[in-house]
């Protein structure tokens, strides 16, 4: 199968996609001039000049627009640049997108993407590293999406776009470039699946993201402790599968949770919190939660390696519930 | 013209200060000391200086993510400064900010902004507050032409307006936002025109000449304190770098650059003025650059022998300490 970058998986979901349907259009800031600051749009002026639309700095205005053309039919991918400015535009994506459908008994329907680079990049400091999973994970009408490979990148872009409802889709700056294999043509990975990238029998460890990759590194070390970890890329935090999570952790009866974000009430603490319900019996150990800590981005370097989650922290909490 | 031979040498050294801090800033990017972005403010010096010259030590600026120039303006050390580029606990915020997030309270300049258009209902706000506490303090916002198609600067200005509030608006507009020509994604093309909207002046000036945003600038600042209200400034600029390092530039031609930087450099063109009116002799020339020049170099000297912030800062500056309520 080929390789492509997560950028390049994401371009050719998105190619495919207006290919396919006609009332899918791309809006945001900096998309034709640049293809965006990491060029997931790039060709898509040439090839459907009429389908999208560069933008003024005005995320309230792009989003709003974003949700009536949706309303009215369309299909909007909107990219928000980083996503931390999706917070100008809150209104649109709380009040107005994922309310729609129920408050109008179901009339309304907002088929809409929002893309969002997140988290750390090249050292932007507070305004430009967030990711915020769990902000939109507690709104309910909205979808949470959060690829952690190009294969599962196009896969995933492909079913938010054919969803009829609002999608928040989390792109992880610093795993743009990384390769991995994706298929040609059609590939659909529906929303609401997680998947296990590892079976182990000792401990499950759920990963968000950029940790999935972390965890697996994690896991490979852990074989020297004679720890046989399962690795489970949660891929969809809202719908969250929670069955093949508690299925996994029913199994190695142990489980981490990994994301990148300050765990405190982040995107970690409810699939922690669900293990806890549904597999108490099963557990031979505390559920914890591996992530950063409660603090904005620092600017330093020297902060920020203390602030992003490792690979260490992974077999640190491996170690600590199999105790 | 209330212009001083004194105070003109003071604007051309700030100036320079302003361009030699960054082309510093950029040669220790590329040399791996500085990291993250570095958006430079180079070509558009008379601006800040011409503003910032108007202001008291105590009046308030709010700047960009463009924003060396409005923190070196408004007094910034530039050893701190440089300091926090280099993500030293010695910078001007503990190594926790970074080029796009300077500030320096003690000098009233409330910060540069990652959030385009974030800081002008802020100094709408520094505004009010003085307006409250009785003090003829004035508050001053910079922001790029981009900002003024975000809500923020409908909102806050329209509020400043409504209380009319002692606040200089002053946009500049380099006419490109980011990798996009300001054309490309605008209707209006002068940022002035938009300040009839909330019946207050609108004034569209030559950002590259020191001596006019200089003047225009200082009837806003008085207008302001003596109670008149807010005023938006236009200044017409343009940056001689790309939009951040590393940027290829090929959104604007070649030519339209050099042309820039050969015949409307603010600092050359100062400098001929003051030439011209005997205001500055090549001797003083030299000597302020040279003066600048080691300023920098101590700078660059004082951010390498700084050490790095310990990891226990990490988690401070959240929230204040934990006091006992009285
Ligand atoms: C709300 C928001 N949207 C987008 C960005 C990304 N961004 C940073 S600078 C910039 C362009 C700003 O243009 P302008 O306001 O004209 O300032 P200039 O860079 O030209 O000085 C953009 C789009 C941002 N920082 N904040
Ligand atoms: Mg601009």
């Amino acid at each position: 199968m080929r390789t492509l970058t997560f950028s390049e998986a994401l371009r050719e979901a998105l190619h495919e996609e207006m290919e396919r349907d006609e009332t899918i259009f791309v809006i945001g800031e900096d998309v034709i001039t640049h293809g965006g600051p990491y060029k997931v749009t790039e060709g898509i002026a040439e090839r459907f000049p009429d389908r999208i639309f560069e933008t003024p700095i005005a995320e309230a205005g792009i989003m709003g627009v974003g949700v009536g053309a949706a309303m009215a039919g369309m299909n909007p991918v909107v990219e928000i640049m980083y996503m931390d400015f999706v917070t100008c535009a809150m209104d649109e994506v709380v009040n107005q997108a994922a309310k729609m459908r129920y408050m109008t008994g179901g009339q309304a329907s907002v088929p809409m993407v929002i893309r969002l680079p997140c988290g750390v990049g090249r050292l932007l400091a507070a305004q430009h590293s967030q990711i915020m999973e769990s902000w939109f994970m507690h709104v309910p009408g909205l979808q949470v999406v959060v690829p952690s490979t190009p294969g599962d990148a196009k896969g995933l872009l492909k079913s938010a776009i054919r969803s009829p409802d609002p999608v928040l889709f989390f792109e992880y700056k610093r795993i743009y470039t990384s390769r991995g294999q994706v298929p040609d043509g059609e590939h659909i990975i529906p929303l609401g699946q997680a998947k296990i990238c590892r079976d182990g029998e000792d401990a499950t460890v759920v990963a968000i993201g950029p940790m999935v990759q972390k965890s697996l590194e994690a896991a490979v070390l852990l074989e020297d402790d004679g720890y046989d970890v399962e690795v489970v890329d949660a891929r969809s935090l809202s719908p969250l599968d929670s069955e093949t999570i508690c299925e996994s952790v029913s199994r190695t009866g142990h489980a981490v949770v990994c994301g990148e974000d300050s765990s405190f009430a982040g995107a970690a603490s409810e699939i922690a919190a669900m293990i806890g319900e549904n597999c108490f019996r099963d557990l031979n150990g505390p559920v914890v939660r591996v992530g950063s800590p409660h603090v904005p981005m620092p600017f330093s370097s020297e902060l920020v390696k203390h602030v992003v989650p490792e690979v260490a922290n992974i077999t640190e909490a491996v170690s600590r519930v199999m105790m | 013209m209330s212009l001083s031979s004194e105070l003109c040498k003071t604007m051309y050294r700030d100036m320079w200060r302003i361009r030699l801090f960054e082309e510093e800033a950029n040669r220790q990017t590329s040399l791996g000391s500085v990291v993250g972005a570095l958006h430079m403010y180079c070509g558009e010096e008379a601006v800040a200086v011409g503003v910032c010259s108007n202001l008291r030590d105590d009046d308030y600026v709010l700047g960009t993510h463009r924003s060396h120039g409005h923190c070196l303006a408004k007094g910034a050390e530039s050893h701190r400064m440089m300091a926090e580029l280099f993500g030293k606990a010695t910078g001007t915020c503990a190594g926790k900010g970074g080029s796009m997030h300077i500030a320096d309270f003690s000098l009233n300049m409330l910060g540069a902004n990652g959030i385009v258009g974030a800081g002008i209902a802020p100094a709408t706000g520094a505004a009010l507050a003085s307006k409250l506490r009785g003090t003829d303090q004035v508050s001053v916002c910079f922001f790029g032409d981009g900002a003024a198609a975000r809500g923020t600067f409908h909102e806050g200005i329209g509020l400043g307006a409504l209380w009319k509030l002692p606040v200089v608006y002053v946009c500049e507009n380099n006419q490109y936002q980011q990798w996009v020509p300001r054309m490309n994604v605008a209707v209006l093309d002068s940022v002035a025109d938009m300040a009839g909207s909330y019946a207050i002046p609108g004034v569209s000036v030559d950002g590259q000449n020191l001596v006019e945003v200089y003047e225009v600038a200082g009837e806003a600042v008085e207008r302001a304190r003596k109670g008149g209200g807010p005023t938006l400034i236009e200044a017409r600029t343009y940056r001689f770098y790309g939009h951040s390092l590393g940027d290829e530039e090929q959104y604007r031609p070649a030519a339209e650059v050099e042309e820039w930087r050969t015949n409307r450099d603010p600092i050359t063109t100062f400098q001929s003025t003051m030439m011209e009116q005997g205001w500055l002799t090549e001797e003083e020339d030299t000597q302020i650059q040279n003066e600048v020049k080691d300023e920098i170099t101590e700078a660059v000297r004082f951010a390498e022998e700084s050490p790095f912030p310990t990891p226990d800062s990490v988690t401070t500056d959240v929230l204040a300490p934990v006091q006992e309520v009285a």
